[in-house]
């Protein structure tokens, strides 16, 4: 059995103290494998946001542990969280927070240059990233510029040029239209078969539940069950 | 090339009216820093004018002395004696004093006499653009400066007037030797300059002791003071720094051109500081955003510190064009500005460094920030 790239066992997490004390995650234990695309499905305040925090290595755990790629992140400080989010997670956001100034091309680009790779190598896979997601008109073009859909493409370029084992996704179609947010969708479920990563989706969204391999439930800080999603099903749900 | 100043530039040009604002700061900030310490290399060079276009390896002045200008008494006897210790190669008198010049409406103006000996060698003008240094060995022949002819109701060579009473002829002219106490300088010889400020023929200001070749300067000047009491024996470079001294800080306006300077370069600090902090809150999500995708503190203070070198370079371009206007219109003024090509230098680091300085409240409040705020929005 291959090894999970996130893992986290019996994680709890609280926040805020006194009477601003709220339990936002309790005794959560999961793990998300390579090539699969696993939504994360709730209720707003349910602690979508905070467990992906915690797997984003953005938030520590109050308890539990959280190992990226066989690596525990208890203890770590924020330089060695960074590290490890550099070397194995990219982010896509529900508002794709682009940076305004940049284009497209350098947007993506600035995933790499965090990285310490630049010049001739670094343009390239910005090309080849950007054309995957269908953008190879848009490089030059700034946010502004760009469609909201467009601007999803850009920021999930972004989060995959680094080649990063894991992608976690925000709500990334929360601001879309429904036909931008199927694109999206179909993107991120491509990018987790072709570029075998472990992709986590957050989202209250039911009708992206096509794009799934795997559904999970949390609940007041606890995930209350999950599904497998039937491959075949899905790829006849994505034809009609 | 890496992306950090790509970043920098456009999140500094973005918001223009905020940009141009930090330049306003830092341009004035820096222009006063140079005005005023080109005031103080200005007032620092009038003060040693005289020290400087004299060639002698020693001066000997009265104990108490502070300055060129300050009373100074002694014993033309004593050159003599000068003579006499090992290594002194010639002595010559100059002296110095404050006399009356008689304007043509019968009103006089106070000027500063300048008397030696020019034959020898003496402190005689330079930049002499009418008439001769030579001329001026003929009795109650002068040299004025042609900056000071309205002052003195002279029009050039040929020009008569009294000091003290006594007739003088404008027998030379020099252009810039203008005087820090706005007194204009009158060059003559010694006798006359003793007749015009009063001062017995036994008695002179100053001394300028010339030594044999070979001799050292140290030796001879222990010398001098333990054979001859109550005077200073001081090196050029001495003489320049006690009369610097007094000027600059025994007076007090020296210390009050540092203080301006402290004051400009605290302003201009804050100025930047204010605008950066402001531009820094203004982008902290684009900030989180590139803590959340790993990039290390050093990256983000290099977009910080990036954007204040920026802020620094531009801002510092414009001062250094307004700071050489101005070296230009002053050049003829009672009082330079001179800003010399290594002050100009240091002055581009200091503003660098002042505006780096101003990065560190970005820094601060960026270091705060949560990578994980980019999810809540």
């Amino acid at each position: 059995m291959t090894e999970p790239i996130i893992e986290a066992v019996n994680v709890s997490k609280i926040l805020g103290t006194g009477p601003a004390r709220v339990q936002a995650l309790n005794d959560v234990s999961l793990s998300l494998g390579s090539g699969k695309l696993t939504i994360l499905m709730g209720p707003s305040g349910s602690g979508k946001t905070t467990l992906l925090s915690i797997l984003g290595c953005m938030l520590a755990p109050t308890a539990g542990t959280v190992r990226i790629c066989g690596t525990s992140i208890s203890g770590a400080r924020p330089q060695e969280l960074a590290k490890i989010r550099r070397q194995h997670i990219g982010f896509v956001f529900q508002s794709y927070h682009l940076f305004s100034t940049l284009t497209a091309a350098e947007n993506v680009q600035l995933a790499l240059d965090v990285r310490g790779e630049q010049g001739h190598q670094a343009i390239a896979k910005t090309e080849e990233v950007l054309a995957s997601v269908g953008l190879t008109s848009k490089m030059a073009s700034f946010p502004g510029q760009l469609s909201g859909g467009e601007q999803q493409r850009v920021a999930i370029a972004r989060a995959i040029v680094a080649e990063p084992s894991a992608i976690l996704a925000d709500e990334p179609t929360a601001a879309l239209d429904s036909a931008n947010g199927r694109v999206t969708m179909a993107i991120l479920s491509k990018i987790a078969k072709e570029r075998d990563r472990a992709v986590l989706v957050v989202t209250h969204d039911p009708r992206l539940f096509e794009f799934a391999d795997r559904i999970l439930y949390i609940e007041d800080g606890s995930l209350t069950h999950e599904e497998l999603t039937d491959p075949k099903s899905t790829e006849a749900q994505q034809k009609s | 090339m890496s992306l950090v100043f790509t970043l920098a530039s456009r999140n500094l040009f973005q918001d223009r009216l905020r940009f141009v604002a930090s330049l306003i700061g830092i341009v004035l900030s820096v222009v006063l820093v140079m005005v005023q310490m080109g005031l103080y290399f200005g007032f620092g060079r009038m003060i040693t004018t005289m020290i400087d276009h004299v060639s002698t390896d020693l001066w000997i002045v009265s104990n108490g002395v502070k300055c060129f200008e300050d009373l100074s008494l002694l014993q033309t006897g004593m050159q003599k004696r000068l003579l006499a210790i090992d290594g002194v190669a010639e002595v010559v008198p100059v002296v110095v004093g404050f006399s009356a010049w008689s304007l043509p409406d019968g009103a006089m103006t106070p000027v500063f006499v300048v008397g030696s000996d020019i034959a020898a060698g003496g402190l005689s003008p330079w930049n002499v653009v009418e008439g001769t240094v030579q001329s001026l060995t003929v009795p109650g022949t002068v040299a004025v400066d042609r900056s000071y002819y309205d002052r003195l109701g002279v029009s050039g060579i040929g020009a008569t007037s009294r000091i003290r009473g006594q007739r003088v002829t404008v027998g030379a002219v020099t252009d810039g030797i203008r005087s820090f106490t706005t007194t204009p300088y009158v060059f003559t010889n010694l006798g006359s300059a003793q007749s015009y400020i009063g001062l017995p023929a036994s008695f002179t200001s100053h001394f300028l002791v010339r030594l044999k070749t070979k001799a050292d300067v140290e030796v001879v000047r222990q010398n001098i003071l333990s054979n001859i009491s109550g005077i200073q024996a001081l090196t050029p470079d001495q003489f320049r720094e006690q009369s610097r001294s007094f000027w600059l800080f025994g007076t007090g306006a020296g210390a009050a051109l540092l203080a301006g300077v402290l004051l400009s370069a605290i302003v201009g600090t804050a100025i930047v500081a204010q605008t950066l902090f402001s531009s820094t809150k203004d982008h902290l999500y684009e900030f989180a955003t590139l803590r959340a995708i790993g990039a290390s503190n050093g990256y983000i203070y290099k977009v910080i510190v990036c954007q204040a070198v920026l802020s620094a370079v531009i801002g510092f371009a414009i001062a250094a064009l307004i700071g050489t206007a101005v070296v230009h219109f002053t050049a003829k003024s009672a009082l330079q500005i001179v800003i010399p090509p290594n002050l100009m230098i240091e002055l581009f680091f200091a503003t660098v460094v002042m505006c780096i300085v101003s990065a560190f409240a970005a820094i601060l409040r960026v270091i705060r920030v949560e990578p994980a705020i980019v999810l809540t929005r």
